[in-house]
């Protein structure tokens, strides 16, 4: 996984709530058996028109947030099903980081494993990401956990755990493995009718 | 202090790790499907590693099987899934439930079928609907497809203990009104994210009297308000649905011993509460894209409040004001994770039997696994449905999120006994109205939504 340290962008606001899995990737493109090459497909019904042309009136379309980096949206961002191809078509796009007013928490952990920060802010805070311009840049700073815009800075929380894991862009698996030892032991303790 | 159910099973698998940290947690089971494993086994493959418990991982196939003739996968794409996944499975040694097998189904009707489903265990799926095996007592819940392939190598997977809600259900359900009813009700009481961040834990009186297919409807759909864990109490009917099964215990009372120390302890707290009376339900559906967006049948499209509300009214083509019985139903699905069991086709046939699908609607019963449709071909619900019109069907999961080639038609209102009615997932454009197996079986007949206590005699 890629590290997650400070990133420096350009937003887009997608404000409504319940954002769910199935807007983010619909499940007609998660046949693939790649993680790779779902940006094309992020927000499909939303951004293509029936003749699969962008859609003029989808804000990612517009042509001054093509640019931009991080997405800010509303309450429970990423509801539904537990696919990790939203954090893939997410990140393939090539967004860094979500700021929403929270998610869902399948999405939370799929995000982070994926390198894909999701950021809880106040609904004032969002208010004001929101009605940044698209040629405004902030600074997300993990390490510090601050948001830093033209307005202000904004604190976030994260658990420790993930933001070490991300910040060393770690791979999960390789440290659990260190545990070996007491996962035997566990197995070890299983009932006997479980055995 | 006493503890809940909940603390109990967290605690009990417990690998590693301290309260109020992320903590390494043992998994009694992992089930998978085709959609959510390929990238886990190519990760697996890519780094020289192994399943660690492949006697505690089993696979089926479900979200992209076709329904009418399942050996014959015209989408080259899930094909080449499927094929992924019976390779996958045979690489690293899983127990695969093929298509066609006697055992195949929707995942979360395999694992309480096969008896592979237990309480007190940990149960994981790339599937968000995985808390539907909560209903025996167990500690179920999905993930995404890192943590399938972490749960792979190490059969266990890190969380941080989420806080613990108390769903209290009390009172008696009237004729016609369903498990799903509970459920819905209680989503568009307390909103899509109510338990965002929490196991619940239902519980009460109406939740002693339901079967362990009725708990399952309302565990399946904990998700849906926000909860990726939902679960209840085991009890004599958890036991004596296990009981005799495939995969049960060799040794049941060793193992009810210890199930019976499960229930939540009387002195026990939850740090949210909730309440439902069951009393005052009626049939419910929903009316908007999400599953709050929901209201009792007798009653009336709510006003407009934010731009949420706005843009469900337009993606459904609906006006506050109007009724259900103003919604022209041109498909009906009986089916799915959550309403594709035995006792959910057969109160859908005791609607139907006699009667006559409306000219114009397509209407499809698609029973949850092969067991199911076996049973319900043994006592003749396939004659009643057939007969009545509508299409009999091989298992999967079918209609619920057209990933197969079940879809509806954009623009087309579907009564569905499924989960979800987001924009699109049924097909893009397709309007989904979520409701009991008995409502959708009437709309069927109907043609709109209709209070089916008066159809019951209620």
């Amino acid at each position: 996984m890629e590290a997650f340290t400070q990133h420096t962008g350009t937003t887009v606001p997608l404000m409504n709530d319940n954002i769910d899995t199935d807007q983010i990737i619909p499940k007609s493109f998660l046949k693939r058996i790649e993680k790779t090459g779902f940006g094309e497909f992020l927000f499909d019904e939303w951004r293509y028109l029936p003749d699969r042309t962008p859609n003029p009136e989808f804000t990612l379309n517009k042509p001054q947030y093509k640019e931009a980096t991080i997405l800010i949206s509303g309450d429970n961002f990423g509801s539904g099903s537990s696919r990790e191809h939203a954090a893939w078509a997410l990140d393939d796009y090539g967004f860094k980081a979500v700021i929403a007013g929270s998610f869902s928490d399948i999405f939370y952990m799929n995000a982070t494993k994926n390198g894909l920060l999701p950021i809880v802010l106040k609904p004032v805070e969002l208010d004001a990401l929101a009605g940044l311009g698209a040629e405004e840049t902030i600074t997300i700073d993990l390490p510090a956990q601050q948001v830093i815009t033209p307005n202000g800075t904004y604190s976030f929380e994260i658990d420790s755990t993930w933001k070490h894991k991300l910040v060393n862009g770690l791979d999960d698996i390789a440290i659990s493995l260190t545990h070996d030892a007491e996962i035997a032991a566990y197995e070890a303790k299983i009932p006997a009718y479980w055995q | 202090m006493g503890k809940t159910l909940f603390d109990k099973l967290w605690e009990q698998h417990v690998v590693s790790g301290v309260a109020g940290e992320p903590q390494l947690l043992y998994v009694n089971l992992h089930l998978i499907h085709e959609v959510t494993s390929p990238q886990a086994f190519e990760g697996l493959r890519e780094a020289g590693r192994k399943v660690r418990r492949p006697d505690r991982t089993f696979g089926t196939m479900d979200h992209n099987v076709p329904t009418q003739d399942i050996f014959n996968i015209t989408d080259l794409v899930a094909k080449k899934q499927i094929e992924a996944l019976q390779n996958n499975c045979e690489e690293f040694g899983v127990t695969l439930c093929d298509n066609g097998s006697d055992r195949q189904g929707i995942v979360h009707m395999v694992g309480p079928e096969t008896g592979l489903t237990q309480p007190g265990k940990i149960i994981v799926c790339g599937d968000s609907h995985t808390a539907t095996h909560g209903a025996f007592g167990a500690l179920a819940f999905g993930i995404g497809t890192s943590e399938v392939e972490h749960v792979f190598a190490t059969q266990c997977i890190w969380q941080n203990k989420p806080k613990s809600m108390g769903v209290k259900i009390t009172g008696k359900l009237a004729k016609g009104v369903y498990a799903k009813d509970i459920i819905l009700a209680l989503i568009a009481k307390y909103g899509v994210d109510f338990g965002v961040g929490h196991a619940v834990e239902f519980y009460g009186e109406t939740i002693e009297n339901l079967t362990m297919e009725e708990r399952m409807t309302i565990c399946n759909m904990a998700i849906e308000g926000g909860a990726k864990m939902g679960m209840m109490a085991p009890d004599e009917k958890t036991f004596d649905y296990v009981r005799g099964r495939e995969y049960a215990p060799e040794d049941m009372d060793a193992a009810i011993a210890d199930w019976k120390k499960l229930p939540s302890d009387p002195d026990a707290t939850y740090d949210v509460d909730l309440e439902l009376n069951a009393d005052e339900l009626v049939p419910f559906i929903t009316w908007g894209t999400n599953p709050e967006m929901g209201i009792p049948i007798t009653g009336t499209f709510p006003e407009i409040k934010d731009m949420n509300d706005e843009r469900a009214y337009n993606y459904m083509d609906l006006k506050p004001g109007q009724r259900p019985s103003d919604i022209e139903i041109g498909y009906v699905f009986i089916g799915s994770c959550t309403n594709g069991r035995l006792s959910d086709l057969e109160e859908a046939a005791r609607i139907v039997k006699g009667k006559k699908v409306k000219e114009g609607i397509t209407a499809i019963v698609v029973p949850g696994s092969r067991p199911v449709r076996k049973a319900a071909e043994k006592i003749g619900l396939d004659k009643i449905f057939i007969e009545a019109g509508f299409e009999w069907r091989e298992p999967g999961c079918s209609m619920c999120l057209g990933m197969n080639p079940d879809q509806v038609p954009a623009g087309v209102h579907c009564a569905s006994t499924s989960n979800r009615n987001f924009e699109g997932r049924q097909g893009k454009g397709a309007r989904t109205h979520l409701c009991s197996p008995a409502m959708a079986a009437t709309a069927a007949i109907v043609g709109t939504f209709r209070d089916i206590r008066e159809e019951l005699g209620a």
